[in-house]
């Protein structure tokens, strides 16, 4: 008898049915979290910080904070060309945070992870080597690069001058009156003469989210490459660059807990090894003589220079926040405070929602106009009452101009955004109708 | 800050009910130039247009997409310049520009600025000082191209 009932125990080798179940999703514990950013202790113009400008640059929690503190005072050194035990220290700490941002969003390889200064530059980056490149890397007179209507202007500009300086023509896809990307588009946008579609994951005013799987599908057909703009969606989303289906991505640290100064071009290793070099100078080189220079593999051929040290050990340490937290934890904080601002912003008479006003497929970036008050005059209103928002075009006029508005405000969230904090939002909006109403 | 002392009611006034605002055709035998002022961080645009006869601004029309601030102070600048003589205008000009450059350390003088000393509480807001004066930039470019060019003004 004992021994039957003993049998229908767990024991340790059956442990593993539980973690067959379905794993509740982790929770953020908003109060912990909003403790560990010091500075939403303080106060703006009389009132508590209501920071709602996540998606224009993230604050800083204290593990940051103390990791570039660390740094400077025990670590400082040169990376890799000092024999020294700082030199050493900072080399290792500088490519510990390389693996660490490869292992956040799945690449292959630590080598696959390109260090830059932000993701305009990672960008660059890549439209530079089709202008200087060979093979897959070239583009000239007859080829096609395809962006979006959607993107934010460093997803735009050095595609404009690429293909102003090698004749290659630039082609776009549209966006729907909701707010999503017009993929009905697609087989007619890219061809094969589409030598690479570049756009955004998460759009930076709309907050629209895109599905990649057609348009890469698409790309692959007819042979184009896919690099997609993640400053958006790193930070807060679980991003595998697996699953994306692209050949590069490219994101910041500063919106991600991070420092300012390091950005990160990730690329498929045998794409990063046919391009070329994009600026010269020290590092990345393999032998100089006074003639010629052959070139250092990916990734430090692309990192000329010291690189942003601190700045990197700085990301590490903010990756390391967030796998702490659980990117799926930040995402599901993120839906339910989206959820709550489509339906507290709906009580806001004449605001007019700029994005998707369904909670499927966006994030927590909601752009708005109030009928006949201009954003520059919201902003104002609610930096009054200590609520911190973006007004403007945000770097992405196209988007404004399709929907015949030259500025919106934004609201943008993250992982200390509290519902209490859109509520203040709403009231701060009142206040804006009192004053120009 | 007292968002009151930003938002003055002078300035709400002229925001809600612009002075001269407007592209007007400008009267016969005046030299006409335009300019159109942009400004990159927020879109906000305006477009300035004066007719200079015999010394004198003869008209100063306008048009534009802006906030509050770009759009009152478009509309306190045709209110003080039009139908002044250029050396005038000049002053008011300069005048109101150290009054926005002073980060509300310059005591506006009411004689020469009328409605623009509702400006004083900007010059202590940096980020808003640009919108302010977005259309004073415009009409001195536009200023200089119908002095420069008496026969017809140029536009960009």
């Amino acid at each position: 008898m004992a021994t039957v009932e003993q049998s229908r125990l767990p024991g340790p080798g059956t442990s593993g049915v539980a973690v067959a179940l379905p794993a509740e999703p982790r929770r953020l514990d908003v109060a912990r979290v909003r403790a560990d950013f010091p500075i939403l202790d303080r106060e703006v113009n009389g009132h508590p910080l209501v920071y709602l400008d996540s998606g224009n640059t993230s604050q800083k929690p204290r593990p940051v904070l103390d990791a570039l503190t660390e740094h400077y005072t025990r670590h400082n050194g040169n990376v890799a060309r000092a024999v020294h035990t700082l030199g050493t220290e900072a080399t290792e700490a500088y490519e510990g945070a390389r693996a660490k941002v490869a292992a956040f969003v799945g690449a292959a390889s630590p080598a696959e992870i390109v260090f830059t200064k932000n993701s305009t530059e990672a960008i660059n980056l890549v439209a530079n080597a089709f202008r200087n490149g060979t093979g897959r890397f070239r583009v000239g007179p007859g080829d096609e690069v395809v962006i979006s209507e959607m993107e934010h202007h460093s997803n735009i500009v050095p595609w404009q001058l690429l293909c102003d300086r090698t004749g290659a023509t630039l082609r776009w896809f549209g966006i729907t009156a909701e707010g999503r990307l017009d993929e009905s588009t697609l087989d007619d946008l890219v061809t094969n003469r589409t030598k690479i579609v570049s756009y955004v994951h998460m759009s930076n005013i709309l907050g629209t989210v895109n599905p990649t799987a057609r348009i890469a599908a698409r790309a692959r057909e007819v042979g184009a490459l896919v690099m997609l703009d993640c400053s958006q969606s790193v930070p807060h989303l679980p991003v595998d660059v697996a699953e994306l289906g692209a050949d590069f991505i490219a994101f910041t640290g500063h919106k991600m807990c991070g420092p300012t100064g390091i950005g990160v071009l990730w690329g498929r290793s045998e794409l990063l090894a046919e391009m070329p070099p994009f600026l010269g100078g020290g590092s990345m080189i393999e032998t100089v003589t006074m003639e010629r220079t052959t070139y250092a593999a990916p990734p430090v051929r692309f990192e000329a220079g010291t690189p942003p040290i601190a700045q990197a050990v700085g990301l590490g340490a903010a990756v390391d926040y967030l796998t702490g937290l659980g990117m799926d934890a930040v995402r599901r904080h993120e839906e339910e405070l989206t959820a709550y601002a489509l339906d507290a912003l709906a009580t806001v008479p004449t605001l007019r929602l700029f994005g998707p006003a369904t909670p499927v497929g966006r994030g927590g970036i909601f752009s708005f106009g109030l009928t006949g008050i201009h954003p520059h005059d919201i902003g104002q209103v609610l930096d009054a009452h200590g609520i911190a928002v973006r007004v403007g075009h945000h770097c992405a006029r196209p988007v404004c101009a399709r929907y015949g508005v030259p500025a919106t405000t934004r609201a943008s969230f993250y992982v200390h955004t509290t519902t209490a904090e859109i509520d203040a939002l709403v009231r701060g909006l009142d206040q804006v109708r009192k004053v120009f109403g | 800050m007292q968002l009151d002392q930003l938002y003055q009611e002078v300035l709400l006034d002229h925001y809600k009910h612009p002075h001269g605002r407007g592209l007007r055709e400008p009267p016969a035998a005046a030299s006409v130039a335009e300019a159109h002022h942009v400004n990159p961080t927020c879109g906000d645009e305006v477009t300035v247009r004066v007719a200079v006869s015999g010394g004198t601004l003869a008209d100063i029309s306008y048009d534009g997409l802006g906030c509050s601030i770009s759009q009152a102070s478009a509309s306190v600048l045709y209110e003080l310049l039009h139908g002044r003589a250029y050396p005038d205008a000049l002053a008011v000009h300069d005048a109101f520009v150290a009054l926005m450059s002073g980060r509300g350390q310059v005591e506006p003088d009411v004689t020469v600025l009328g409605d623009g000393v509702a400006f004083a509480g900007v010059a202590r807001y940096p980020a808003r000082v640009t919108c302010a004066l977005l259309p004073w930039m415009a009409f001195k470019d536009a200023v200089a191209r119908a002095l420069g060019n008496p026969t017809i003004g140029g536009t960009a």
